[in-house]
Parts: structure tokens; sequence; C-alpha cells
């Protein structure tokens, strides 16, 4: 074998060098196609199985006949009384918002990491999640907790505007002063909430603002289903529709420009859609910490660089991994319930060494 | 393609970094961009690129305004080499270079690299010797790989003029001029940065010469690098000589202050010889 190598010529004709290079660089189309497919099935079974577990057994038999029954398919009987108002009312609209807050969690980090060139971006770079904190204890310590989703997009929301009303000179918008004019602003925002916080929570709404700012799903509802599933689809469908232009940004804005992207629109564009994607998914189960840091990460291994492939693969990675860490967030440690975000931590910090070891990150 | 510089200036908070400048670069021609740092050069040639819009005048590419274009137009005509690239993800060779295939991209289903722009990205590698390179990844090239990739990713963006800023920086001698042969045998009609005179007179067919803005000399190499010239825009002392192998003008800095060690070595007539310790009496 060696004496074959070494008698083979050092340059290969041309014909022969493009081929070599074609299969080195044939892309892993087949490797993302499986691992997105088997993403699909793992959220799907997944989700089933988050709804079967909990405190009361549910069969998956329950789950299959009770949703058929709401959802108006004809000869199917309703389950039991109180097995229909778990799985209907409790653990459905938990599992589905927790997948719509773990997939645009992992979109807007996906995103912010691209358009900041910065491999620690995550979703609340620009103060939105403390915005929304401070929205949504004002309005607990105020005792109007139904209002909390709206009152936490309206603080995320003032928040986003504030820091990019900073960041913005002329028209031009800079990345690194967005990133530092978020981080003024959710200073700012951070001490307000512990103000508010320090001078008139009392009691049990201790408990519901810590729950809200390490983040949890424990308040999940249709309501925030739907919220949380519509900024999904309709934010993050046109994120992912525009998705190829984030590739222009390898480079840098210079280079971005230079292959024809509209630097300063685009930028506009993809923060705003962020920050409202983000903002709908903070006010329905606070700032959950780690998905939009760690999933891009794990997911660019396989999708590559292309964000057309890695915003979905990233959506279903954090949508899965979100009902995971949530079910085990509300069962390990029965009959208490810990605030979903301690759960990302733990398994978020982890992963974030190895991969500082492993190089993908720096 | 033809390009016209007409009339160009650029200012940023009052500051004048481009000062009415007027060029004319021929189609198929490389142009050297020279001037000490901070003259505009890296400015001018974004200004060229319609990435920096200019306070007045305009630059034509052929009859077409570039700044009137989209930005998109523009970039399938024109390719930028940027000073110095930095990645912030993880990306292969063929990676980077199909990033070149952006601007020819149409439409939502345009949005995947197609066949085609595989081929197109695998000839401009090879056609830069890199073909080799493909898979591996950007971060693990050296400075003189990176640079032959980025010609690669410009070429695949098929453009009909190619910008380069400080092509040369950071790699060594033979990789400068391997460079500068490959940038001229393409034919497109360049423009480049460069800080070395040498260089640049070996290499482009013409030369401008910024100072603080404003444009003080144009022409051919021989036209443009006298001492008066290098004196007045860079405050440096030389002697310009006939180059022994092409004939162009070759700049010998006077180099006060340098080792005596040369002159010594010259006497005796054995330039390669550094056996000797060197004298301690030096001017």
């Amino acid at each position: 074998m060696a004496t074959r190598t070494a008698a083979e010529p050092a340059r290969a004709p041309a014909s022969t060098r493009q081929q070599a290079a074609q299969r080195l660089a044939r892309p892993a189309r087949l490797r993302y196609a499986t691992v997105t497919v088997a993403l699909v099935i793992a959220l799907v079974v997944v989700g089933c199985f988050a709804v079967t577990v909990g405190p009361a057994g549910v069969s998956l038999a329950d789950v299959v006949s009770s949703v058929s029954h709401h959802l108006g398919v004809p000869g199917v009987a309703s389950p039991p009384l109180l097995t229909d108002s778990i799985v209907w009312q409790l653990r459905m609209p938990r599992v589905l918002t927790a997948a719509a807050v773990g997939a645009g969690l992992a979109i807007s980090g996906s995103v912010m990491q691209s358009i900041t060139r910065n491999p620690l971006a995550d979703p609340y770079l620009l103060g939105v999640s403390s915005g929304a904190s401070l929205g949504a204890v004002a309005v607990l310590v105020l005792g109007i907790s139904f209002a909390l989703p709206p009152a936490a997009f309206v603080g995320a929301f003032l928040a986003l505007i504030a820091t990019l009303s900073i960041a913005r000179t002329g028209g031009s918008l800079s990345t690194g002063r967005a990133v530092l004019a978020g981080l003024a602003i959710a200073q700012l925002c951070a001490a307000g909430t512990s103000f508010v916080i320090f001078w008139s929570a009392k009691g049990d709404s201790y408990r519901d603002i810590l729950n809200w700012l390490l983040g949890s799903l424990a308040g999940s509802t249709w309501d925030t289903t739907l919220i949380s599933v519509a900024a999904l689809i309709i934010v993050g469908g046109l994120i992912i529709v525009l998705a190829p232009r984030l590739d222009a940004f390898a480079f840098g804005d210079t280079a971005a420009s230079a292959l024809g992207i509209n630097v300063t629109a685009t930028r506009w564009l993809f923060l705003g859609a962020v920050a409202v994607l983000t903002g709908a998914m903070v006010s329905v189960s606070g700032a959950i910490g780690f998905v939009g840091l760690i999933l891009p990460h794990i997911v660019r291994g396989f999708s590559g660089p292309s964000h057309r492939r890695l915003l979905p693969a990233a959506a279903l990675a954090g949508a899965t991994f979100l009902v995971i860490a949530d079910t085990a967030a509300r069962t390990v440690f029965d009959p208490r319930e810990l605030p979903v975000g301690i759960i990302t931590a733990f398994i978020g910090v982890p992963v974030f060494i190895v991969l500082i070891k492993r190089r993908r990150i720096a | 393609m033809s390009v016209l510089i007409d009339d160009v200036s650029r200012e940023i908070d009052g500051r004048r970094i481009l000062d009415s400048i007027r060029a004319e670069l021929d189609d198929g021609t490389v142009t050297g961009v020279l001037g000490p740092n901070g003259a505009g050069k890296s400015t001018l040639l974004r200004v060229i690129a319609g990435i920096d819009r200019p306070t007045s005048g305009r630059v034509l590419l052929d009859a077409d305004d570039v700044h009137a274009m989209r930005r998109r137009d523009a970039a399938q005509r024109i390719a930028l080499l940027e000073q110095s690239a930095e990645l912030a993800t993880e990306l292969t060779v063929i990676d980077v270079v199909l990033l070149g295939r952006i601007p020819h991209r149409r439409g939502l289903l345009g949005s995947f690299d197609s066949g085609d722009d595989r081929a197109i990205a695998l000839r401009a590698l090879d056609s830069v010797g890199a073909a080799e390179f493909a898979a591996r990844s950007w971060h693990s090239l050296s400075g003189g790989e990176r640079q032959r990739v980025q010609i690669a990713r410009a070429l695949a963006q098929e453009p009909r003029m190619l910008l380069l800023d400080e092509p040369t920086n950071h790699l060594d001698v033979s990789a400068q001029l391997s460079l500068l042969a490959h940038v001229r045998k393409l034919g497109l009609t360049s423009v480049a940065a460069i800080h070395d005179l040498n260089l640049a007179a070996a290499y482009c067919d013409k030369l401008i010469v910024l100072s603080a803005g404003a444009l003080v000399a144009a022409g051919t190499p021989t036209e443009v690098l006298t001492p008066e010239l290098i004196r007045r825009v860079y405050g440096t002392e030389s002697d310009v000589i006939r180059h022994p192998r092409h004939g162009g003008p070759l700049v010998v800095y006077a180099m006060e202050g340098a080792a005596m060690d040369g002159a010594v070595s010259v006497q005796r007539d054995r330039l390669a010889d550094h056996a000797q310790t060197p004298q301690p009496s030096r001017a």
C-alpha cells in the first residue's frame, strides 16, 4: 500500500482532482435529511410521552381518545372527565407551549449568533427578556395575573425599541452598538424589576415572580399555546423564508454588502423579527436560558452553515429539548415542580463546556 | 468593464475621507492604489464597490451608476476581497467559495446551492490550485491558502471587476508574487490597494496615488513612481532604478540609519556571507 501511494504522481490530473474535491465537498444532504426526519419523529414521540407522564397516570389510548374527541373526530368517546381535563386542559397546552417556545428560542438564538457574529449571542441579547420580566413582575405584584402575557410582551417590545433607538445612528444600525445598548437596557430593567419586587411583593407573589424570572411553563394554557404557536408560525416562518440572506454575513457586514445584501435593512428586519419572536416566547414562559444559546451550536454540527438547513433543524431540536426538559421539571421532583429554566441550565452548562472543549465555539 | 470614478468625495462627520477623486480604469487593466495609511484607499474601494456612498460624485460601471443599482446587481458585477476576512463560525473551504454564488441566486427555491453553483465553485477552487482544500475547515488554512480561497470565492461570483484591499498583507514573498500574478492572469478589470511600491510597479498597468483623501498622481508605474513623489507622499528618501529583469521602475529606499553590514558585504562582493561577526562601529 505504502509503495503504491508513493508511486502515485504528486498532482493528479485536473479532472481527477475535481472529482476528488467533489466527493469530499458533497454536502451531507443525506445525513441532514436523516437527522431532520429523526428529529420530527423524536418530537412527536417525546410529545406523546410527555402528555402521559405526570402524577396522574394517563395511558396513550386516553390521550388519543381525548384529543380525537376534542378535535371532533366522529365516533370517539371521551375518556373519563378527570382524565380528559388533565390531558386536554393541563398537559396538551403545556407540551405544545413548550415545543413552540423551544423552537422559537432556538431560531432566535441561531439568528442572533449569525447576525452579531458572536457564538455567545442568545435571544435575550437585546434586553428583550429583561423588559418582559419588568412588565410581568409589575403585573404579578399588582395581582392581575391574567394580564401577564400582554404585559410581558409590552415590556419586551418597549425594551427592544429603547435598545434599537440607542443603537441606531443616522439610519444605520451597528450590531456592536445594539449589543451594548441591549446590555444597558437589560441592566436598567433588571434594576426596575428588583425595585418592584423589593417594594411591593408579598408572600405568594414571590413564588410566582421567582418562577417567572427563572423561566417556567407551569402557567401554560391554551392561550399561551395560541400566542407561542402563532408567533412561531408567523415570525419564525418569516425568518426561515428569509434565512438565506443570513448566509452572506459569515465574513461580516462589508462582505455581506459585497455579496449584494442590503445590510442595514436586513439587520433591522432580523433583529426586529427575533425581538418579536423572543418577546412572544418570554411573555408566556419567562426567560428560559440556554435553549437559544446551545442548540444552534449542536445543530450546526450536522446541518452545516446554511441557514435554510440550520433554522428548521434548530427549531425541531429546540422544541424536542424543551419538551423533555419541561417534563423532567414537573415530574422528577414530584410533587415539587422546578422552574424549567433550572433544568435547562443544568443540562445546558455541561453541554456548553463540552462544546468549548471541542472548539465548536470560538 | 471600464470604470469611471467621476469627481467622488466622501465625508464622514464633516471630515473628508475622499476629496474629488477622478480616475478612469480601462477594461481588463490592473490598477494599483497607493498611499500612506489612512489616505483613503479602502474607502475608495468601498465606494467603487457601491458599499459606501459618495457624498458627491458618482462611479460609473460602463455607463451605469453603481450607487443607483440594486445591491445584488452590483454584486453580480463586482467582487471585493477584504483586507482581513475573519470568520465567526465553522465553514469548510467549499462553503466559503459558495458564498460567492449568493448574488446569483434567485427567488425562494434558489436559496439552496444548486449543482451548477457547486460546479462553478469547484472550478473556481481548481483555478487557484486549491481544489484539494475543498473539504478542509477554513480555520485550518494558512494565510496564503486563505487568500487563494478568497480569490476563488470572488471568482465564483463571476464578476467583471475585482477589488482587492491589501491582498498581499500577511503573505510570504512567494505567496505575494503568485497572488498578484494570478490576478493579472485573470484579465479582469482589477483595482488593488497595495502598500509595497515594487509589487505595485511590477503587477499593475496603472497606479493612482492618494494622500489625505486626494488624488496626487496617476499614470503608468514609470510615470508615477519618482523619488519626488515618494518623498512628497511618504516623506521617504529613495532612488528609482530600472528593474534588472522586467525593466520597470524599482524603488530603492535610502534607509537612513540602516545597519552597515550590507555595505561591508557589498564591498567584499559576497552578498550572501553572513558568517562574519558584525562590526561594532555603525553609522
